[in-house]
């Protein structure tokens, strides 16, 4: 499977995306610069973790206007697949590839931790590996991952089952404990906790290995 | 010519900042401070050779596209001459 993971200035966690995919499941992963326009030949992108453009004016705002993100969003349209991972996930927010906003956290304070998470929808091609209601540990590091959407926003999200993570102990203010989700046609994730920091059992949690396995078995069952 | 725009959160939106901001005023005696909302000030400067109606039309698409989040935010206006 060909993934591409995205480099935008300030970002800092692709490396640990391209490690991920590339020497823990054996993936055909390459980098792409913001300035590339090409995705034809890829089957999933990955928007990582970082600070694109120094979080200038709001997180993901100078990003979604990087050249390669008018392919992300015809890419995304045409049901290629989009993993957005904090950054990533603000990035995805901005270019209204996802609905909502980020807003800072509750306590305005910038949180480095692990927490868990539960998993809410099992029917996505990034979650099937899971239990739903399985509980996850995964790191967040992450200033705005306060979600917000009006009410209207958050019933569809809820009537399209688009909530795929929340949650257990809210450490941001996030609206119902959400801490990621898809489009309505279930092709673009995102999510502020990193499950590329929870590969390995070294790193202390294997918990975000099966989100990329599931990816990746969802395509070759798709042949 | 210069734009004073202003961005600020939607009512019902939670400002965490505004209600930090709130809290330290009435802690050095503004006890009748009863809300603060933090907002963005940007100035922008544009051409005096631009129309008002140019100008005001340019800025409308500068705020939707890139100034603010609609989603959580507003955004108004004013155009002033340069100082």
């Amino acid at each position: 499977m060909k993934w591409g993971i995205i480099v935008f200035p300030g970002s800092n966690c692709d490396h640990d995306c391209y490690h991920v995919l590339k020497h823990v499941l054996h993936q055909d992963a390459h980098f792409l610069w913001h300035k590339d326009t090409n995705l034809d030949s890829f089957d999933a992108v990955v928007l990582p973790g970082g600070f694109s453009y120094g979080d200038y004016l709001r997180t993901g705002a100078m990003a979604k206007f990087s050249p390669l993100m008018k392919s992300v969003v015809a890419f995304a349209k045409k049901g290629g697949w989009v993993l957005g991972i904090c950054n990533g996930f603000q990035i995805l927010l901005e270019s209204a590839l996802l609905p909502g906003a980020m807003l800072r956290n509750a306590s305005l304070k910038f949180i480095c931790d692990t927490v868990t998470l539960r998993v809410e929808n099992t029917k996505n091609l990034f979650t099937h590996r899971y239990r739903k209601g399985e509980e996850l540990r995964m790191p967040i590091a992450h200033m705005e991952g306060n979600y917000f959407i009006d009410e209207e926003g958050l019933k569809k999200l809820k009537d399209n089952n688009q909530i795929v993570f929340r949650y257990v102990q809210n450490p941001n203010g996030s609206l119902e404990d959400i801490a990621g989700i898809t489009n309505d046609k279930g092709n673009v994730l995102g999510l502020m906790p990193h499950p590329e920091r929870a590969s390995e059992s070294i790193l202390g949690s294997q918990d975000g290995r099966r989100l990329f396995e599931s990816a990746i078995h969802s395509l070759e069952s798709n042949g | 010519m210069m734009a004073r725009i202003y961005i600020t959160l939607k009512e019902g939106v939670l400002d965490p900042q505004g209600k930090i901001v709130q809290k330290s005023l009435q802690s050095i005696g503004f006890k009748e401070v009863s809300d603060v909302r933090v907002g963005k000030y940007i100035e922008v400067t544009l051409p005096d050779s631009l129309s008002k109606a140019e100008a005001e039309k340019k800025l409308e698409q500068m705020c939707k596209q890139l100034l603010a989040n609609t989603i959580i935010e507003n955004y108004s206006f004013n155009i002033v001459a340069k100082k």
